[in-house]
């Protein structure tokens, strides 16, 4: 056990930053699944962060209530911008969500009085254990999976592939669309929150182009085909910087040669199914 | 007083507007949003700055490398990871997706070998001279970043509207596959275009890093996000809006600066870019032309 | 008598080009409709209009004796119509099961409770919508396949499933846009056979095509379209030695070829 106590006193927050980590990526994969580039995730994960953060600091709020409006927060924001938004579609979708971000870290910087502007929040209670990270993730991936079986799922995949054909099939897209957008963002929202009170200090940097990016990453990374894809990705990412400590600077680096990498060889991510049953395939035939 | 202002805005609006028309010919030509430009607008000032600063040329010859190195970046850019995608028909956000990639690779490799401080163009790069008319204070850098920019995208502009060349380009913007059909050289107007594009952006990167005497390796970031406003304000793919999209953000900027307060500087640009997305997307200026692959 | 689908005086621009002007038609319920006319006459238009994806600008829509105007194509679906396309849009990542099991999509009616839990109400009706999807299928030929992807049919079985799956959304008419374009003429049996099924079963059929003998062959009435104008509405008899028509076919006969040997035989 003492061997245990160790490794966790080490890295129970590199473990834990995992499960927050692959929260996020199966936030994007949501709205991915729905064929909409938004990189909004990061602003709301920024926007949950905050509103859990303050609630806990400032009202004493019970962490559960805390994990909620860290939640509603970003559903409402995401209500709000979706409407419009969400008309557009491909770049001007992915330009709109990125430019939506920066508002979101601007205002952040110049509401001082509030979220302590640049200097961002400290000293938050170190709420976040373990189980609550692993039931969170348990719920959510239990919540897409049951999503994915259902009309609902159909409907996503219908509107990836070709939205005006799913509109004709009687699926209202604007609908469907904003749908998965809100949900994205209470996921990214729930992370946020849970990440908050893993690291005692949020600041307004954290939740910006850099982390949307990271988090478009570890979904391309892994595979939008399934569940496992982002999970996957999120494992790879997070771990990847600890096994390249030695690199430094240099470990960003990494991170966009292995964007460019997988885009180029790996179009459907590592956790491709189809392609990974024709390597079975042949490594039994040759057997 | 508002005329200064509006004198100052033009210098810092003609900046942006170098930088989102390479951006803006890069969208409309390749069909791509290429997320490196600003990585590639930032390797130019520092080219710039390693030049003069080790072998003590002129500013212009440090303008000169800078833009031919960014042109040689954005060609090897396009070479190696947008073409192959081109090859295969990937859907347009796979190579913003791609791009994205490179930009933080050149962003952090350059962090890495230049370190993160802030560094300046020596005293002297640029004459300390102004110039004064009738009331307005105009400094040699100014009318020098201003007289630069106006002569290239005036240059650009004939190019594209007098020359064979300008008008094959024109026709792949239209559609690629046309184009081709009538035996215009594609591919190579493509590297043509990436390494044209790319060097705008690597000037741009200059005059920046003398404008606010600052360089250091994320300042293509802000840039990045500045040049993707203006060109959806100026209409996607339109480069006469970038231009214009490109002045009138300078004109905003700077005019908030004077009388809101600089904080709110970088949610100008992207305010204006919501609400353009959202009630005109297809821009202030332009007229989005449908591109038939 | 009111009619299944009634266009009135509808008009269509497109800057300054008139697609359509003054068109009237009425679709009673039951049988097959056809339109036909020469290529550009506006065929496809009206179909996109009656569909919600664009809007007309003059006259009007019912449908049952409803105004369409204003409706989103998903609302217009629900109220029983549904569409194939010229150049056929099925899923190609899904299933055919999946594709047809879309087509249920408004005919589901769970909630979010349900879906989460897989309520017995929910297990129920996916159980019956994927019944549904496989009897479709069956109907075009297609069950023994339904669990491969749609992106390994052949040209012919991709026009049989998207059939399938228009057919899932329980119309009460069904709109076909050029559906044999493209098929070889053992295929145009095939489907000419399919559709006589479909509209035995009660199923209201209007189709745009450019094969004559396929649709003289299916059509109780046919209406011609040229220039964005009706030229003529008659049976197929009538049509057949319709004087303007023939004229608006630049003197084609009514033959097997079809207008022009370039639409009629695709590759």
């Amino acid at each position: 056990m003492e061997a245990f106590d160790n490794f966790w006193a080490v890295y129970s927050n590199l473990v834990l930053t995992l499960g927050t980590n692959a929260l996020l990526a199966l936030s994007i994969y949501l709205t991915l699944s729905c064929g909409m580039l938004a990189m909004a995730n990061a602003a709301f994960m920024g926007i949950g962060a905050y509103a859990a953060a303050l609630l806990t600091m400032n009202y004493d709020a019970p962490f559960a209530l805390a994990l909620a409006g860290g939640m509603a927060a970003p559903a409402l924001a995401a209500f709000a911008i979706g409407q419009p938004t969400l008309r557009l579609s491909g770049v001007y979708l992915a330009m709109a969500t990125l430019a939506f971000g920066e508002v979101v870290r601007i205002a952040i910087l110049n509401t001082e009085s509030v979220t302590g502007g640049a200097l961002g929040l400290n000293g938050i209670p170190p709420s976040t254990q373990w189980w609550q990270v692993a039931l969170a993730l348990a719920l959510v991936l239990f919540g897409l999976w049951r999503l994915n079986r259902s009309r609902i799922g159909r409907a996503f995949e219908a509107i990836k592939e070709d939205d005006t054909a799913a509109g004709l099939m009687g699926i209202d897209v604007a609908g469907h669309k904003l749908l998965a957008f809100v949900l994205g963002a209470m996921i990214a929202g729930l992370a946020g929150a849970l990440n908050a009170h893993l690291t005692f200090f949020i600041g307004p940097n954290e939740y910006g182009f850099d982390r949307g990016v990271e988090i478009l990453t570890m979904a391309i990374l892994g595979g939008i085909n399934g569940l496992l894809g982002p999970v996957l990705g999120a494992v790879t990412l997070t771990l990847l910087p600890e096994l390249l400590r030695s690199l430094n600077d240099f470990r960003l680096v990494v991170n966009g040669l292995i964007l460019v990498l997988i885009v180029l060889f790996l179009p459907q991510g590592v956790w491709d199914p189809v392609r990974l049953r024709q390597w079975f395939k042949r490594q039994g035939g040759r057997a | 007083m508002l005329e200064q202002q509006l004198v100052n805005a033009l210098s810092l609006g003609s900046v942006y507007a170098l930088f989102a028309l390479g951006f803006t010919l890069i969208f409309g030509v390749l069909g791509v949003v290429n997320l490196s430009h600003g990585a590639v607008f930032m390797v130019g000032a520092y080219a710039a700055l390693q030049v003069i600063n080790h072998f003590g040329v002129p500013l212009w010859a440090g303008l000169l490398f800078a833009f031919l190195l960014c042109g040689l970046l954005g060609l090897a850019i396009d070479f190696l990871v947008l073409k192959p995608l081109r090859a295969r028909n990937a859907p347009h956000l796979i190579p913003m997706i791609a791009t994205i990639g490179v930009g933080i690779a050149i962003n952090s490799a350059m962090q890495g070998l230049f370190g993160a401080e802030n560094l300046r163009f020596p005293a002297g790069t640029v004459s300390e001279e102004s110039l004064t008319l009738g009331g307005l204070h105009l400094t040699a850098l100014e009318l020098g970043i201003v007289l630069l920019s106006f002569v290239l995208m005036g240059a650009l502009m004939l190019a594209l509207k007098r020359t064979q060349l300008g008008r094959a380009m024109r026709a792949i913007a239209e559609s690629p596959k046309a184009a081709y059909l009538l035996g215009i050289n594609v591919e190579g107007l493509f590297y043509l275009t990436s390494f044209a594009a790319a060097g705008l952006g690597g000037l741009a990167g200059v005059l920046i890093g003398l404008y606010s005497n600052a360089l250091f390796p994320l300042m293509g970031q802000p840039m990045l996000h500045k040049g993707i406003a203006v060109i959806i304000l100026g209409g996607l793919g339109d480069v006469r809006g970038a231009m214009l999209g490109g002045l009138f953000l300078g004109l905003a900027e700077v005019l908030s600066i004077a009388y809101v307060g600089s904080d709110m500087r970088d949610a100008v640009a992207f305010g204006f870019l919501f609400l353009v997305l959202l009630l005109r997307p297809k821009g202030l200026f332009g007229s989005l032309q449908e591109r038939k692959v | 008598m009111s009619h299944l689908l009634e266009l009135s005086g509808v008009e269509r621009h497109f800057g300054g080009l008139k697609v359509l002007q003054g068109v009237n038609l009425a679709i009673p319920q039951g049988g097959v409709f056809g339109l036909i006319g020469p290529n550009g006459a506006g065929k496809t238009t009206v179909f996109n209009l009656i569909t919600g994806l664009q809007q007309p600008d003059g006259g009007s829509i019912r449908f049952d004796g409803r105004d369409l105007s204003g409706l989103k194509p998903h609302q217009i679906t629900r109220l029983g119509l549904a569409r194939t396309f010229q150049n056929i849009r099925i899923f190609k990542g899904m299933s055919l099961l999946e594709n047809v099991m879309v087509g249920q999509h408004s005919h589901l009616r769970y909630g979010a409770l349900g879906l989460l839990l897989a309520s017995a109400g929910f297990r129920a009706q996916e159980q019956r919508a994927r019944e549904r999807a496989r009897e479709l299928l069956s109907w075009v030929g297609l069950d023994q396949q339904a669990d491969e992807v749609a992106d390994k049919l052949s040209y012919g079985e991709q026009r049989k499933l998207e059939l399938a799956r228009a057919l899932a959304t329980e119309p009460r008419l069904l709109l076909l846009d050029e559906p044999v374009a493209g098929m070889n003429s053992a295929e145009k049996v095939e489907i000419m056979a399919v559709i006589r099924s479909i509209a035995a079963r009660g199923f209201t059929v209007f189709m745009i095509e450019h094969d004559m003998k396929f649709v003289m062959g299916l059509c109780e009435q046919i209406a011609v379209l040229n220039f964005g104008q009706i030229i003529a509405l008659g049976n197929p008899d009538e049509i057949r030695s319709n004087p303007q028509v023939i004229e608006a076919y630049l003197g084609r006969d009514d033959d097997e070829a079809g207008p022009a040997p370039s639409q009629g035989e695709r590759a």
